[in-house]
């Protein structure tokens, strides 16, 4: 057993996924005390499931490759998320609604359209993601958009906290907000393509939360938290690529059970905002 | 524990080398640091949510925001910290045109409108206020640090400054937020219902380092909801019914009749 395990590991596909695990582990973690802090975990769940129709139908108007998957989840991102606000101005609907409708309607029309271009088997690597599948291009795309933002949201941390704290208060002290604003949605849905290969476009927002909650339960240090979540999410996805492949079971879903997991520890255990620890000062 | 910020009053050499930092001064510079506010109107999206406000005010006055809910208090607020766009009319500070937001201009939300759980301390808060200074990329320097030390001290924060601000009374809170605007160095404190909430003791420090700000030379604006305390904090009184009702000292418009055009 150990021995196939570590010919497993010899093999450049094994290499390849385990170098994404901690890439995307850490990149997406790094940026979920983004989402966190930004409330806006609800938002990333509708967006990650709206990118699916994009990506179908960019496959099937230019061929599947991981520019054009990206191309498409960006113009769907854009479509639902501006098409949400539009509706919601122009009608008496909140933004909520309309994002839900837009979403699973488009999510909807992307699985049928899946299906159609797709075997059974490349459905659900969307869905679920295909992490052993990834090529050395899409390797590289995963690592520069992993640096860019980790990059991008490090250097703008100073303006980015005041704005996550308060956007008035942000923009009266000269913070360019809504600048920031498109930067940090730029970035997630950046995020979310590129982590949809490793876990899917279901599993992702897990991948894009949890790490951040769980420092967040931890620390009151908005540094910390960003570090933290980052180290998380690449402890976590690591760890889940070494517990999947005796246990057999998928790459995608043992990264985010795990990162749920760590979740649960935090949430229970926690010193300062535990469960046990809000019950003992009651 | 020190009470307010040094006195500047006998400092008649006030040095305007760092010509934004309003720390005392007196009554010295407020002539030119003058508000003016002419037939001043703002609309949310068609709809016209304020209209003809005009008044003129400097450094060193106090001024009651009055008026019903919905009268426009918020929203004349936020245009002048440049927060919501000015549909007709405008907004002179210094004599020069108001054009977008400036440092010297510090806005104070409502603390219901601010999540408290977010993870920072008051000194974190605080620091804030140096981001016009201090950009994306300059270092936090010595000269920041004292700034901020300053702020903290005349807000009475000293001793709470490593507490996060979740485990702040109303009081604290209300503090914090205006050391981060003297943090900023502002001039001008624009404050959303400063009073609204805290206890009486609370009330009673707000309202006295109130006295202190102005004293030092600053120009207070603040939405207020209690009528029986505006003669006690504030100097000067607009009131405010979705148009200008009436402004100028307490004393002279804060009467029964002008309050019952507001209401």
């Amino acid at each position: 057993m150990t021995t196939t395990f570590y010919d497993f590991l010899s093999e450049s596909i094994a290499r390849r996924a385990l170098l994404a695990c901690a890439l995307f582990g850490f990149a997406n973690g790094f940026m979920s005390a983004f989402v966190v802090l930004r409330k806006s975990a609800l938002k990333m769940g509708t967006l990650s499931h709206g990118l699916l129709p994009g990506i179908a139908l960019a496959v099937l108007l230019l061929g599947l490759s991981s520019w054009s998957a990206l191309a498409g989840a960006i113009f769907a991102a854009m479509f639902i998320g501006l098409g949400s606000i539009f509706m919601s101005r122009t009608s008496r609907l909140d933004e909520d609604t309309t994002l839900a409708i837009l979403y699973t309607t488009a999510f909807a029309g992307g699985l049928i359209l899946l299906q159609h271009v797709a075997t059974r088997q490349k459905l659900d690597e969307w869905l679920f993601g295909s992490i052993a599948g990834m090529s050395d291009t899409d390797l590289w795309i995963a690592f520069g958009t992993s640096v860019i933002a980790v990059l991008t949201l490090t250097a703008l941390q100073r303006p980015l906290l005041i704005y996550l704290f308060e956007p008035n208060v942000a923009a009266s002290l000269g913070v360019p907000v809504r600048l920031l604003n498109y930067t940090l949605f730029g970035i997630m849905i950046l995020m979310l393509v590129s982590s949809l290969q490793a876990v899917g476009c279901i599993l992702s927002v897990g991948l894009m939360v949890t790490p951040g909650a769980t420092v967040y339960l931890w620390s009151d240090n908005p540094r910390m938290i960003f570090l933290g979540g980052g180290i998380i999410g690449c402890l976590g996805a690591v760890s889940a690529f070494f517990l999947s492949y005796p246990l057999g079971w998928g790459i995608g879903s043992t990264i985010v059970l795990v990162l749920g997991a760590l979740f649960l520890i935090a949430y229970i255990f926690s010193p300062r905002y535990g469960i046990l620890a809000h019950w003992n000062r009651k | 524990m020190s009470t307010a910020a040094p006195n500047h009053h006998h400092d008649h050499n006030h040095n305007h080398t760092h010509d934004h930092v309003c720390w005392g001064g007196g009554d010295a510079h407020s002539h030119q640091h003058r508000l003016d506010v002419e037939n001043l109107s703002v609309s949310y999206r068609e709809v016209l949510a304020l209209e003809n406000v005009t008044f003129h005010s400097e450094c060193g006055r106090s001024i009651a925001l009055i008026g019903p809910n919905g009268a426009g208090k918020s929203t004349l607020l936020k245009a002048l910290a440049g927060l919501v766009p000015i549909g007709k009319g405008l907004v002179r500070w210094k004599g020069q045109r108001m054009e977008k937001s400036s440092h010297e201009i510090a806005y104070l939300p409502q603390r219901g409108d601010v999540d408290w759980q977010f993870p920072i301390t008051v000194r974190g808060l605080v620091e804030m206020g140096r981001y016009p200074n201090l950009g994306l990329w300059k270092r936090y320097s010595q000269h920041d640090e004292e700034i901020v030390e300053r702020a903290l001290r005349a807000m009475e924060l000293i001793d709470l400054q490593k507490r996060q601000i979740s485990a702040l009374s109303g009081g604290q809170q209300q503090r914090t937020f205006i050391a981060r605007a003297l943090a900023q160095e502002a001039h001008v404190l624009l404050l959303d219902e400063p009073f609204t909430g805290l206890d009486k003791p609370s009330q009673d420090t707000l309202h006295r380092l109130f006295r202190d700000l102005t004293r030092e030379g600053r120009l207070l604006i603040a939405s207020h909801h209690d009528l029986q305390t505006v003669p006690d904090i504030f100097d000067d009184v607009l009131l405010l019914k979705r148009e200008q009702v009436a402004f100028g000292p307490v004393k002279e418009v804060f009467t029964p009749e002008t309050i019952a055009r507001a209401y």
